[in-house]
């Protein structure tokens, strides 16, 4: 049985400039922060995100990381607006492709199931088909002949999540109250990345929750990070609550260059995670 | 307790009105006002209904808003992923904001100004396209103003009648209830599926509403003012679901 453990840096050897990569989690809730601060310290460039997105598309965004974002939303949750993301989009530096939430979904799911698009009526007479080149409808086959929108698969070349615990084979399982989308990006991606709370052994998993939380399963990851906090500032229930304070630290740093400057100098352009757990002043279990 | 409702209150129960007739269906309102409003519909008048949380739950009790940790009857669970489906079966009605909307309920929540160089990055499409096309959707506005209620919108996230009609049948599911406002209520009761006044919370006159809309609405003779609430809504807003007067912030007399 191989052992997948990596760390963030790792993680990043395996990642190459103008890949399109997916972020699990939802808004500002378990994203996972520590792959993300990885790829913004990077060097890697000219990036395409796939993301209900978060903060993890805005701290790219003012990283300069990214060329391209598929999203259905950027949010804080707490803050409406994601400000990286606003002031990146209102500059002109980054282009997009928009979905509907569930088009985001059937998306992901024909890119996982290996099927060209997946029909639904989300989409149909929005301006979705203005803000989304290429985005086209297909007719039923059947008697009914309907014309539905056909969701293109987004197949991703990588994919990062964050999880509650997992074990050391890649096994990985939330413990909050929604799975979110997380293994359907991994399914959609060819390359899979997993970070947890807690790496434990297999034969403690169901000690952490039942057996429906086991939502990733080992053959759909090829790496696994431990990050305690690893999804700080958002939430990763029930092991912490987002850090509100923390957010509004980061949101504020939209403001002015200087306050981005500052910002990113303190907590993103560190050599690893512990060092910015310690600068966050979190404490490691 | 002041027998004398403010205009939040009044709000509130305008809301819950757009659940009347719904049945058992799930009732998901975005919002402060909108999450009291189907709690208020449901204890008040639509006891069939099923209410979403502002999470995953589908919760059978009366939940004060903004109170940490308050008891939750858990009767479901309802995850992202459930939900889309839910509202692609269509037992599902929202009530979702609105940053513009036009004469004929399309609604802009992704961005103002140009397509592909938005002056002001909003929220994106978020669910509006696959809500609207696929089942009952409202729309709460706390400020009415000719910025808000537009000729045009700047980009349609939640389609109007007037797209769902150019779909034909691909648009039979389309459905706007009501729009409620800090000004007044409305509906699309028209020949030409239009924005109707339906209704101008007390205090509020014809007048005002007109001029802070920014198209031609539809006024009939027979504008009534908006029902008050009962006093048995009013106590359940005031002491059950909104001890704290969260609803006063988000809507001003």
């Amino acid at each position: 049985m191989s052992d997948k453990r990596a760390t963030e840096d790792e993680v990043v050897t395996e990642l190459e400039s103008g890949m399109t990569i997916g972020v699990g989690g939802w808004g500002s809730r378990r994203k996972p922060m520590s792959l993300v601060r990885a790829i913004a310290r990077s060097d890697l460039t000219d990036l395409t995100i796939a993301s209900y997105g978060g903060p993890d598309v805005g701290l790219l965004c003012a990283m300069g990381k990214v060329r391209r974002v598929h999203f259905s939303f950027v949010s804080l949750d707490s803050i409406p607006l994601e400000p990286h993301f606003r002031a990146a989009r209102e500059a002109g530096a980054v282009e997009v492709t928009e979905y509907d939430e569930g088009l985001f979904y059937l998306s992901l799911q024909a890119a996982a199931w290996r099927v060209p698009f997946l029909p639904t009526r989300a989409g149909l007479g929005s301006d979705l088909f203005r803000t989304h080149p290429g985005l086209r409808t297909v007719r039923s086959p059947y008697d009914d002949g309907e014309d539905l929108v056909a969701a293109p698969a987004l197949e991703l070349d990588a994919a990062i999540v964050h999880l509650n615990r997992g074990d050391d084979r890649g096994n990985a399982q939330y413990l909050g109250i929604d799975p979110f989308f997380d293994d359907l990006f991994l399914g959609a991606a060819r390359k899979r990345f997993v970070s947890v709370e807690r790496v434990i052994p297999p034969a403690d998993l169901l000690d952490e929750g039942p057996v429906q939380t086991l939502r990733v399963h080992r053959y759909l990851t090829d790496a696994i990070v431990e990050a305690p906090h690893g999804a700080h500032f958002t939430s990763c229930a029930p092991d912490y609550r987002r850090d509100e304070s923390f957010q509004a630290e980061y949101a504020a740093s939209a403001k002015s260059s200087e306050a981005w400057d500052a910002f990113r100098t303190k907590y993103v352009d560190l050599p690893s995670h512990a060092d910015y757990l310690a600068q966050v002043g979190v404490r490691e279990r | 307790m002041s027998s004398e409702a403010t205009r939040a209150e009044v709000c509130v129960v305008a809301c819950a009105e757009a659940f009347r007739g719904d049945g058992e269906i799930v009732a998901n309102p975005i919002g402060v006002l909108p999450l009291l409003a189907g709690q208020v519909a449901r204890a008040s008048f639509e006891p069939d209904l099923v209410l979403k949380d502002d999470e995953a739950l589908l919760v059978a009790n009366e939940v004060p808003i903004g109170v940490a940790d308050a008891p939750k009857v858990v009767e479901g669970w309802i995850p992202y992923r459930s939900m889309l489906e839910v509202a692609w079966s269509g037992r599902r009605h929202v009530m979702m904001g609105a940053t513009q909307i036009d004469r004929y309920g399309n609604q802009n929540i992704a961005a103002i100004g140009p397509l592909g160089a938005p002056k002001v990055q909003l929220l994106g499409f978020r669910g509006a396209p696959g809500n609207t096309v696929n089942h009952a959707t409202s729309y709460f506005v706390g400020t009415h103003s000719p910025r808000v209620f537009v000729e045009h919108v700047d980009v349609v996230t939640g389609i109007g009648y007037d797209r769902a009609e150019a779909l034909g049948e691909a648009g039979r599911f389309h459905r706007i209830p009501r729009v409620v406002t800090n000004l007044g209520v409305f509906d699309f009761e028209t020949p030409q599926r239009t924005m109707r006044l339906q209704s101008v919370h007390p205090g509020v006159t014809v007048d005002e509403i007109a001029a802070a809309t920014g198209f031609e609405l539809d006024v009939p003779d027979d504008v009534g003012d908006t029902r008050l609430p009962t006093a048995e809504e009013l106590r359940l807003i005031r002491e059950v679901l909104d001890p704290g007067g969260l609803r006063d912030r988000e809507v001003q007399a």
